[in-house]
């Protein structure tokens, strides 16, 4: 049997069809076809203003944070297989990957950068959205969902800071936790505490940290924050956000 | 910005959409691999910093948090940290969800345009790029240990002697009592607000006239100006500093601002 004559076998195939709906026609309904019937391109509209397609418009910032989120959940699944997030271990892992995992310096180098790179694109993403008032009516709420995000990565990136638990990672998070110590009515240095008894084990950075202080708890707990809790959260928010794109259509000068 | 050229560009009125497949999957596509490229290229290069292992009781000079978050401790120097740290963040957070509700402009939806938004774009940059981003370059590259003051290519001098030559406002007023310290002080940072308000509320009637006024409506307005009012209070308290050394303007036992 030739080769064309065994791919046309296998595409007409039971198996195959029953995965695949439609082939690679290049028609307007196939072009619509692949948008709809697929799981992920289908939160993008069938067809877009073709001004929403420059780079002058869009900057590309949007997708490339997703890119860079993407890269880190993938180097991050591979990250977990060589740490484990408690206080003996956490330092040891890291030089470990940092020196002989294969490709452990690459993909951990890789998760750091595109979290900076991450943070520094969803600022950027956020100023052009300004610029082009891509948040005004009927697109509002979606703008919201853009702030929210922009508080996850934020703190996924907050977070992350502390598991290499080395002293760049406790001295930076006990910096940037030291507010919640000082929150007005919650923390136990802010005002008013004295009025609802918060005190160093039993206030905001307590809370946050699982204890009075940075420790074992503390690692645990922004482990599960990092590689859990807050992914989760915000994929679900951007599954929104891009949702959001499609219902009220990319924004552009009403004809 | 590239506003001047696109706002040119008319709207044409016939219908110019295309198919998402292929044309925005394709650049998604390529820019995915252009991300991918940079990204690996950087990590072969740069190694992600690991420093020596954890030690609670060997606390750096100075610390400093991540450098996304130096802004705000930037923002201790001017402020405690139930302000800096919690207060104004929540109002910046708070601030941007305000965003699409306080700003009734028509134009500039989905456009570039510098013209037809110019307080709002100006206001943006003020709160993005003068205030936040360059306080972050400062907190970055010119704080060194005590959180002083020094050049990027000065040796960092733990000694280095400043003097703390800061008093409260009320105290350069010659206030000497803790109570009318309060008092007055509690009076400057009310009459702060009040009067801003008040000026803001003139330079909105000078710019927009009247009629925006009232379509903007009272809501709207009191909430801008909260915001708007409350941001500008960073640059006045960094010129109160730094110019006459003030410390707190309102000083009270349970906080000071």
């Amino acid at each position: 049997m030739k080769i064309p004559d065994l791919k046309k076998k296998m595409m007409e195939s039971e198996v195959w069809k029953s995965i695949f709906r439609h082939g690679y026609e290049d028609t307007p309904r196939n072009r619509a076809l692949m948008i709809m019937g697929n799981v992920f391109l289908h939160l993008h509209p069938v067809r877009i203003p073709r001004h929403a397609l420059r780079l002058s418009f869009t900057w590309g910032m949007g997708g490339i944070t997703f890119t860079m989120f993407l890269v880190t959940v993938a180097t991050g699944i591979f990250l977990m297989l060589y740490y484990r997030p408690t206080a003996e271990y956490a330092y040891q892992d890291m030089k470990y990957l940092m020196h002989d995992v294969p490709f452990g310096p690459l993909i951990r180098n890789m998760h750091r950068w595109a979290a900076h790179g991450m943070v520094i694109c969803v600022w950027l993403h956020m100023f052009r959205v300004f610029l082009t008032g891509s948040y005004k009516p009927p697109r509002e709420f979606n703008w919201i969902i853009g702030v929210l995000l922009l508080v996850l990565t934020l703190l996924l990136s907050f977070t992350g800071y502390l598991l290499p638990w080395d002293q760049l990672s406790i001295w930076a998070v006990t910096v940037g936790s030291n507010m919640a110590r000082a929150s007005p009515f919650l923390g136990h240095e802010g005002p008013f505490a004295e009025f609802v008894g918060a005190n160093p084990i039993y206030d905001a950075r307590a809370f946050l940290f699982g204890g009075g202080e940075i420790g074992p708890h503390t690692l645990l707990r922004f482990y599960i924050l990092h590689c859990i809790f807050i992914p989760l959260v915000a994929s679900l928010l951007m599954a929104i956000h891009f949702w959001r794109i499609r219902r009220d259509s990319f924004s552009g000068p009403s004809l | 910005m590239a506003e001047t050229a696109q706002e040119k560009r008319k709207p044409s009125m016939v219908d110019d959409k295309i198919y998402t497949w292929p044309h925005l999957v394709r650049m998604e596509f390529l820019l995915t691999i252009f991300v991918m490229v940079v990204l690996i290229i950087w990590a072969v290069v740069i190694d992600a910093p690991l420093e020596e292992p954890a030690n609670p009781t060997r606390t750096p000079n100075p610390s400093k948090a991540p450098w996304y978050f130096l802004g705000l401790q930037e923002m201790l120097v001017y402020f405690d940290p139930w302000h800096a740290g919690v207060v104004l963040p929540t109002l910046i957070i708070v601030g941007l969800m305000m965003i699409p509700f306080i700003d009734i402009n028509p134009k500039g939806n989905g456009y570039y345009t510098f013209k037809d938004r110019k307080y709002e774009i100006l206001t943006f940059i003020l709160g993005f790029h003068v205030l936040w981003v360059s306080m972050i370059i400062i907190g970055t590259f010119f704080r060194g240990p005590g959180w002083n003051l020094f050049w990027p290519w000065q040796r960092w001098d733990p000694h280095k002697v400043v003097a703390l030559t800061n008093v409260d406002l009320p105290y350069l007023f010659g206030f000497r009592d803790y109570l009318w310290s309060s008092v007055f002080g509690g009076l400057v940072v009310v009459g702060y607000f009040v009067v801003s308000t008040l000026a803001f509320y003139l330079w909105i009637r000078r710019v927009k006239g009247k009629e925006f006024l009232e379509r903007w409506g009272m809501v709207r307005f009191a909430i801008t100006a909260f915001l708007f009012i409350t941001m500008l209070a960073l640059p006045a308290k960094m010129f109160l500093r730094l110019a006459f050394n003030v410390k707190y303007i309102l000083v009270t036992p349970w906080f000071n601002i």
